[in-house]
């Protein structure tokens, strides 16, 4: 019955090697299951009154028109909605925060474009929409807070109404005397730098389907979430249900997640509670443009940053003063934060001074996204450390080999927090190891003899580098759950929720060694809260280094009860008995073998009523969940060579040389793609995305008409070179990769650009560096 | 981002098309590539009673090449017109323009009408008909006329088509012999519409002497514009380096593009000067003469 080669023939280690993605079959052919490929025959669907006026009292709304238009089942105000006007909190919070209430949906105040005013529900999407324009909303409108700049001028116009000012909240974070050593310092320099507004782009946008069982008195909400857990909690508190009665599924495709989607949102509270109202299941998809005006982008900030250093380009001291945006409500403290505490990246800063203004505008709230205030911070420190060596005639790589941690120097205490509260501690990690490999790879000198043959025939080419320090895996768990099925195979359940990433075919690689049975048989599948009870999602490069453990945990202890299944029903000794293949077998005899599926019918299927042996593991399924002490430390550096034209300002992106270091790599190929996919990112925020808000707050930039994300033809493939420098904070000694990508390409490109222009002596301090930005600070423009 | 609810209506004649945009007039739009059209139904920007499917319409794609010029039908795409050779070899403007439009996928789909009829003023075709001083041909149940492309534009997305009108043919008069052209552009990203971009078309003679120019910009203004003054300097010259200097500081000067999200005024100003210098300088080294 049982093929016998199968199961004795040896495992070999699938974990490390570049297994092609599960995943990919589906999606290449066109047969992903997204949200929108829901389809109950009686689905309606929502569309969205969107507030038009950046800062206004809604002073009425007539929906009568709507109502009227056949085909529309309902449209609903916060005046029908009294039970949802509950703040929606944000994630991260601080003691010194001024907090202001978000409700899912505008009470009486708008306080940016975009904001839900109204729900229209109706048969279909395109009839829902001709009754958001039917919608009419009388706004009286307010002063715009349209900047941070503007948002913190003392005599400035004010976001919310009622609020003494648009402080969000200030914090100052030291580490040794920072003013002291400004005073001391024999070299200081100072500038102001400008990040913008850019988003996440995901693919698909967010969507949420419910459905409401009167009978069983269960909730389901399909959600293209990050975090389905985090979504059912906040349910459970908005409906007062016990999460029992919730059941939030991200479906099995997401078209990405970027961390917009790791957010709450109003729609995620409106749309199951009016499908329960209406007994009708509904869906909301969002369209691009909503998209633009709606879901959480990043970015915006202004630093003035100082740094002194001595006669070596040695560091003494860093102090930067930073505005953050956090639009028109605090989603979260997590992205100033990390900003803060990713300022002094790898290098040994003695003292440190860093300061946060985070404010309140009239624009679309903002969060994390790809990088969540990385990039922001490296840019800072990374145009600095350029700066220095300009200044005193070093090279660049050389300030930053003088002032780099030292492989034997971990864990490295910085002397500031990190956004969970605990000390900045870095776990591991070898700074100057991917220096060294960047710059070989690259060939430094070569390249700058070429630079100064090209500048004689006039074309401009230059060199940068950024180099960062990531912190990852953030706690405070992540869950699996793995169980033998009635059919033999092997079900792992993972909490967290993919977009994208490849959770099904790296967790099976992990599995399978774990458990030493054959991939095949296993299947994965996640982010259905119904099928584990507990989780926290997926962000801030965080999964890998809590899940995996927590797999490796739940397969090992479930191969223990393989094991002793096996013995008892082979009737040999435990340790007689190995796990292969499709199932166990003897090893002084391997042709007597029990597989998968006959344990199964032992001793989970069982014979009903049927005793069997006392101490027999019955009910094979374990749950596992890994907590990390504290965040571990991914590092990566990017050099990028670039050509500036000075008659056009288009700049070329020629080559970028990536070596990141996220520890253990359980599969190189999806390591790969999050690299790649994260530097796509990072040249977006260096040359061409942007957010444009006028100054009344609308948003200039609502479709990729106006909003210039780039696409394959602007991108080289980055060289990627790895190095391995494992974690100690988990037993696989994984780190985070997702965002290495991104965080030290913007400072990189920067570098380069001005290095083009060198001679010249162009400043390029505000992103994204767009080709009249060059003409600009080329003074073509005067 | 649905389009209101419209009526769809597939015609297969020419004079049913007519017949229907007679009967709907400015409650009706022709549908052709739907690549400008279907992107503006779904915002509502455009939200017309009627759609008329012009594909449908046996014998309106052709791409005629004759001694009396090109004729470009109504669905003739914009790749089938790229990747023809003939205009590769008599037309290389065309060519050169068309790559920059959009992309492969897009250009699948895109009519080369539609391009000019949609009449966008960041877009190439329009530059590129008015510098080749191509003629429009528009009928309507009403008749037909031929529109000079200096005539056809009137505003950025405006044109002198009537509301019953259909483009049904856009005529490239033939070059005289020698005669070469280029299309220069600066745009964010490849496939962009341009921030700046200028259609050339010049007959340059052995000696290097320029004897004809016509220059159309795009994204510069609310509809494509000749370059009078500046192709007037260039011609009977050899394009030296100086006067290309010289040309580009005019251009500078004699245009008032706009001022939007993805660029100034002033940057537009500049960088229309310099690809102008760009077009001309091509076009000179291209015609053999040795200007080192
Ligand atoms: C992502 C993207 C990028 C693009 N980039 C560029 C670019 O860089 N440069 C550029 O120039 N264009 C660009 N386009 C637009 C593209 O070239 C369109 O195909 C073109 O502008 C319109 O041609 P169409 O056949 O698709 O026309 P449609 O979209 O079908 O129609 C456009 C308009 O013209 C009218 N119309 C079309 N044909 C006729 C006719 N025969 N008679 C009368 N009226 C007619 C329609 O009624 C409609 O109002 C881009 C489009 C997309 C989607």
């Amino acid at each position: 019955m049982t093929d016998t080669t199968t199961i004795s023939s040896g495992h070999k280690t699938v974990t490390g090697t570049g297994v092609k993605r599960r995943e990919d079959r589906r999606l290449l052919t066109g047969e992903g299951k997204f949200l929108d490929d829901l389809n109950f025959s009686e689905f309606l669907e929502a569309a969205i009154v969107r507030s038009t006026v950046a800062h206004a009292r809604v002073r009425s709304i007539d929906v009568s028109g709507a109502i009227d238009l056949p085909g529309v089942a309902g449209v609903y105000t916060a005046g029908d909605l009294e039970e949802l006007l509950q703040n929606l909190p944000p994630k991260v919070v601080h003691p010194d925060m001024s907090h202001r209430v978000r409700f899912p949906i505008v009470l009486d105040e708008a306080c940016y474009v975009g904001e839900i005013i109204a729900v229209v529900v109706a048969e279909n999407r395109r009839i829902a929409e001709d009754a958001v324009d039917l919608v009419i909303v009388d706004y009286e409108p307010l002063p715009v807070v349209a900047s941070t700049a503007s948002a913190l001028d003392k005599d400035g116009p004010i976001a919310h109404l009622d609020a003494p000012d648009n402080v969000c909240v200030h914090i100052t974070q030291k580490a040794g005397d920072p003013d002291g050593a400004l005073l001391s310092a024999p070299h200081v320099l100072s500038e102001t730098f400008v990040i913008s507004r850019g988003g996440g782009h995901s693919m698909e946008g967010r969507a949420v389907a419910a459905r409401f069982d009167e009978v069983a008195g269960e909730l389901t909400v399909w959600d293209a979430t990050q975090a389905p857990h985090y979504a059912r909690q906040m349910l459970a508190v908005f409906y007062e249900m016990t999460e029992d009665q919730i059941r939030v599924i991200a479906p099995e495709d997401v078209g990405g997640g970027f961390g917009p989607k790791a957010q709450f949102y109003g729609e995620e509270v409106l749309i199951p509670f009016l499908a329960k109202k209406l007994g009708r299941p509904i869906k909301w998809i969002e369209d691009r443009w909503e998209n633009f005006v709606s879901s959480a982008p990043e970015r915006t900030q202004t630093h003035r940053m100082s740094v002194g250093f001595d006669d070596e380009g040695k560091l003494i001291v860093i102090k930067d003063i930073f505005e953050h945006d956090q639009g028109a409500y605090c989603l979260g403290l997590q992205v100033p934060s990390i900003t803060m505490s990713t300022l002094p990246g790898p290098y040994k800063i003695a003292n440190i001074h860093s300061e946060l203004f985070s404010c309140y505008t009239n624009m679309v709230p903002t969060s994390s996204l790809r990088g969540a205030g990385r990039p922001q911070a490296v840019y800072v420190m990374e145009r600095m450390m350029d700066r220095i060596a300009e200044h005193l005639g070093i090279a660049p790589e050389e300030v930053r080999r003088r002032n780099l941690i030292q492989a034997d120097e971990f864990p490295y205490a910085v002397g500031l927090l990190f956004r969970d509260g605990s000390p900045l501690t870095y776990d591991s990690g070898n700074y100057p190891g991917l220096l060294e490999k960047a710059e070989s790879r690259i060939d430094l000198s070569a390249f700058r003899d070429r630079q100064i043959r090209e500048r004689k025939e006039g074309r401009f080419l230059g060199v940068g580098i950024g180099m960062c320090v990531e912190g990852t895996g953030l706690g405070p768990y992540e869950g699996a759950r793995v169980r033998l099925t009635n059919f033999g195979r092997i079900m792992l359940t993972l909490a967290a929720a993919p977009q994208g990433q490849g959770y099904q075919t790296v967790y099976a690689q992990l599995a399978a060694d774990a458990l030493n049975l054959d991939m095949d048989v296993i299947d994965v599948r996640h982010g259905d809260t119904g099928n584990i009870p507990f989780g926290q999602g997926t962000f801030g490069s965080r999964v890998t280094a809590n899940a995996a453990p927590a797999v490796v945990d739940a397969c090992t202890q479930l191969k223990g009860d393989l094991v002793k299944a096996a013995s008892m029903l082979l009737g040999v000794p435990v340790d007689q008995i190995e796990l292969s293949g499709t199932g166990a077998f003897v090893v002084d005899d391997p042709e007597r073998t029990m597989s998968l599926l006959e344990i199964t019918r032992a001793f989970n299927v069982g014979r009903h009523g049927i005793a069997v042996k006392p101490g027999s593991p019955v009910g094979l399924e374990r749950t596992a969940y890994f907590t990390p002490e504290r965040a571990a430390y991914s590092s990566s550096i990017n050099i990028c060579v670039v050509e500036v034209d000075p008659e056009t300002g288009m700049v070329e992106l020629l080559r970028s040389v990536l070596v990141h270091d996220c520890g253990t790599v359980l599969n190189p190929l999806l390591v790969d793609g999050q690299v790649y996919g994260g530097f796509a990112h990072g040249v977006g925020n260096a040359l061409y995305e942007e957010m444009h808000f006028d100054e009344s707050g609308q948003p200039q930039t609502v479709s990729y008409l106006d909003y210039a994300l780039p696409g394959a033809l602007e991108l080289v493939t980055p060289e990627l070179v790895d190095q391995e420098t494992p974690s100690p904070l988990n037993p696989l000694g994984v780190k985070g990769v997702g965002e290495s990508g991104t965080i030290p390409t913007p400072a990189a490109i920067a570098n380069a650009v001005e290095d083009a222009l060198r001679p010249f002596g162009a400043r390029f301090n505000r992103l994204p560096i767009t080709p009249m930005r060059v003409l600009d600070a080329l003074g073509v423009l005067d | 981002m649905k389009p209101r609810y419209f009526e769809y209506h597939q015609p297969t004649s020419i004079d049913d098309v007519l017949e229907l945009l007679s009967e709907y007039g400015d409650e009706a739009k022709i549908l052709a590539g739907g690549q400008s059209l279907i992107p503006m139904l779904n915002f509502r920007i455009a939200s017309p009673a009627h759609l008329i499917d012009i594909n449908g319409v046996a014998g309106l794609d052709q791409l005629n090449l004759t001694p009396e010029g090109v004729q470009i039908g109504a669905t003739a795409r914009q790749r089938t017109v790229e990747n023809a050779p003939e205009i590769a070899l008599s037309y290389p403007l065309v060519r050169r323009a068309l790559v920059q439009v959009a992309h492969p996928q897009i250009r699948n789909r895109g009519t080369f009408c539609g391009s000019v009829a949609h009449a966008d003023a960041s877009a190439e075709l329009p530059s590129v008909v008015l510098a080749l001083g191509a003629q429009i041909i528009a009928r309507s149940s009403r008749g037909e006329r031929t529109i000079p492309a200096k005539d056809f534009f009137e505003f950025h997305l405006v044109t002198a088509l009537s509301a019953d009108e259909l483009v049904v043919e856009i005529q490239l008069p033939p070059l005289a012999a020698g005669s070469n052209g280029t299309y220069v552009e600066i745009a964010r990203r490849a496939g962009d519409f341009a921030l700046a971009g200028v259609a050339a078309q010049a007959v340059i003679d052995e000696g290097g002497t320029v004897q004809s120019l016509r220059m159309a910009c795009s994204g510069v203004g609310p509809v494509p514009q000749l370059l009078e003054e500046a192709a007037q300097l260039a011609i009977g010259s050899d394009l030296s380096d100086e006067l290309l200097l010289e040309i580009d500081n005019i251009v500078r000067t004699t245009i008032d593009p706009p001022d939007d999200v993805h660029a100034s005024a002033n940057y537009r100003r500049v960088v229309t000067g310099t690809v102008v210098r760009r077009a001309l300088k091509q076009l000179r080294d291209e015609s053999g003469s040795n200007h080192d």
